[in-house]
Order: C-alpha cells, then sequence, then structure tokens
C-alpha cells in the first residue's frame, strides 16, 4: 500500500465531512430522526412499512430532505463551488448491477454509509459498527478482486 | 417548518458530498482500493462527520425530544441479525464496483450525470425490490407467530 498524497485532499475532507455531520445533527435535534438516505428514499417508495413512528408514512419532511439534496449542485453552481466529475471508473452494464446491490443491500441492511457510517457510528450503535465494517470489507474485497485479482481495465 | 428543517439538512449534507469531492467515485473507490495507490480521504470525511453528527445525537439524546417534532425515534442499536449483515454485504459489493453510495447517486444525478443517473433508476428497483421482500417476511412472520396464541386459546 502506498499513500497516493497527490490524491489525498484533506482540507476539502475535512470542511465537507463536518458540513456532512452538521447535517445530520441538525436533523435529530430538529425532527428527530436519522439523516440515512437509503432509509429517507426507500421509505417514499411504494411497499414501505407504514405506521411505526420513523418508518414508512412519514412521507412530508422525507420528501423535502430529498428536494434539499438534489438541489444542493445547483446551489454549489449558483455559489462557485466547484463539483468535481461523477464519473464512474466501469461501464453502464456495471453500473445497472452494482444500482441493483446497492438498492436491494442498503434496504435489507437497514441503511448506508450516511445511516450507518455517520449516524449509527455517532449514536454508539452496534448494528451500525458491524454493518460499517461490512460494507468496507466488502467494498474493498470487491476493487481488490476487479481491480488488482482480475484487472479489469478501468 | 419541519419540511424548512429537512430540506436545509438535505442541502447541506448534499453540499458536503460536493466539497469533500465524496459524489466522485474515483476518489471512493481510490479509497476502497488499499492495495493501489490509496487515498484516505473518505476516511476524514468521516472521521469529521462523525465528530459533528455525535456533538449533534449527544445533545438530542439528552434533550429527550427533538425541537420540531414530538418524539425521537431513532433506529435501535442491537441486536445484529442475518439481513443486517447480508444486506451491508451486498450493499459493500455494489459500492466497490461503482464507487456509488445512495447519497452521492442522488446528488450526482442531480449534477446531470449519466452514470449516476444510470446507478440510480437501477438502486431505486433494487429498493423497490427490497421493500416487496420485506413486506412479504414481515406478513409471513406474522401468520408464522399469531398460530401458537391462537391455539392457546
Amino acid at each position: 500500500m502506498t499513500i497516493d498524497w497527490l490524491a489525498f485532499t484533506p482540507g476539502a475532507a475535512l470542511i465537507g465531512g463536518a458540513l456532512i455531520g452538521l447535517a445530520a445533527a441538525f436533523l435529530a435535534l430538529t425532527i428527530g430522526r436519522v439523516a440515512g438516505i437509503s432509509g429517507i428514499l426507500g421509505n417514499v417508495l411504494p411497499g414501505a412499512p407504514a405506521g411505526k413512528p420513523g418508518a414508512g408514512g412519514e412521507r412530508g419532511w422525507r420528501i423535502a430532505f430529498l428536494l434539499g439534496l438534489v438541489a444542493a449542485p445547483g446551489l454549489a453552481v449558483l455559489s462557485a463551488v466547484p463539483i468535481p466529475p461523477v464519473e464512474s471508473p466501469v461501464d453502464w452494464p456495471w453500473l445497472v448491477v452494482a444500482g441493483l446491490l446497492v438498492g436491494v443491500g442498503t434496504r435489507i441492511g437497514s441503511g448506508c454509509t450516511s445511516g450507518h457510517g455517520v449516524c449509527g457510528l455517532a449514536r454508539g450503535s452496534l448494528r451500525s459498527l458491524v454493518a460499517t465494517l461490512t460494507f468496507m470489507g466488502f467494498g474493498v474485497l470487491t476493487v481488490w478482486i476487479l481491480n488488482h485479482l482480475l484487472q479489469v481495465p478501468a | 417548518m419541519k419540511a424548512i428543517a429537512a430540506f436545509l439538512c438535505g442541502l447541506m449534507l448534499g453540499v458536503g458530498l460536493i466539497v469533500s469531492q465524496m459524489t466522485n467515485p474515483a476518489k471512493v473507490i481510490a479509497f476502497l482500493d488499499i492495495r493501489g495507490h490509496w487515498d484516505p480521504s473518505l476516511a476524514l470525511v468521516m472521521g469529521s462527520a462523525l465528530i459533528a453528527a455525535f456533538a449533534g445525537f449527544a445533545w438530542v439524546e439528552r434533550r429527550g425530544r427533538p425541537m420540531l417534532s414530538g418524539e425521537l425515534a431513532l433506529p435501535p442499536r442491537w441486536p445484529l441479525d442475518r439481513s443486517l449483515v447480508g444486506g451491508a454485504a451486498l450493499f459493500g459489493i455494489g459500492w466497490g464496483i461503482a464507487g456509488f453510495c445512495p447519497g452521492p447517486a442522488l446528488v450526482g444525478t442531480a449534477a446531470l450525470s449519466v452514470d449516476a443517473a444510470v446507478f440510480t433508476v437501477s438502486m431505486l428497483a433494487g429498493m423497490l425490490v427490497a421493500n416487496r421482500i420485506t413486506a412479504a417476511a414481515a406478513s409471513g412472520r406474522r401468520t408464522f407467530t399469531r398460530e401458537p396464541s391462537d391455539s392457546a386459546q
């Protein structure tokens, strides 16, 4: 392993991370829910479990949150914050497979990077710790298999 | 009021993803690629986010109730189960393939990235399927657990 010092962006990472954490903190303080994007999105889609507090049914704030999220690139453009390239190194068939895995996996596993990796860990949740270690581990393993074992051209 | 607060939280989170460059799948994959040229940025993003989120959750849990809503409804911290670990494993594989997780996929789609849009459509399909699976499993569990109490009466 060698650290890629040229690619490393510590300042942007710390500032951006603080904004992500503050957003999660404010959502908890104001509405009392975790800022887990897969949960917020999955619970406004058809078939989500309804009735329980924090589960499906609370459509209003969830849709408002998602609208705010997708308004972010617009605000970035208006305030001249550069938007880094959004291009995956893999082709469309891989993107389709990956999307399905992420969609199914985050719903069955009750969370993604924001819900488990930020909110859950910040709350000292054992479930989120195990989930985060699992998806990080499988992510590392997958990249290792694709980039180094099979050497799939990126 | 709740909608405004939620909108602003979503906006701030989205800007955070853009500023930290986590909307760039190549940057995420460079973090997961510990055997190659490793980019530790994602670890700093998470660390920084964790500190701010920790303060927020500690405050609201001590306060007992949130400011704009009647009750604090946070997910359970335990116990562990197979769907948690299995789901997280599937998510990790997809994350490693494409470098997108749900937040960056949505923000990237809104930034008019075709890659992010393709991924997002597929991810929504996956979520719909998973919602069906969990709903079917839940109704199956209900009928299963109802039987013993019925026979006891």
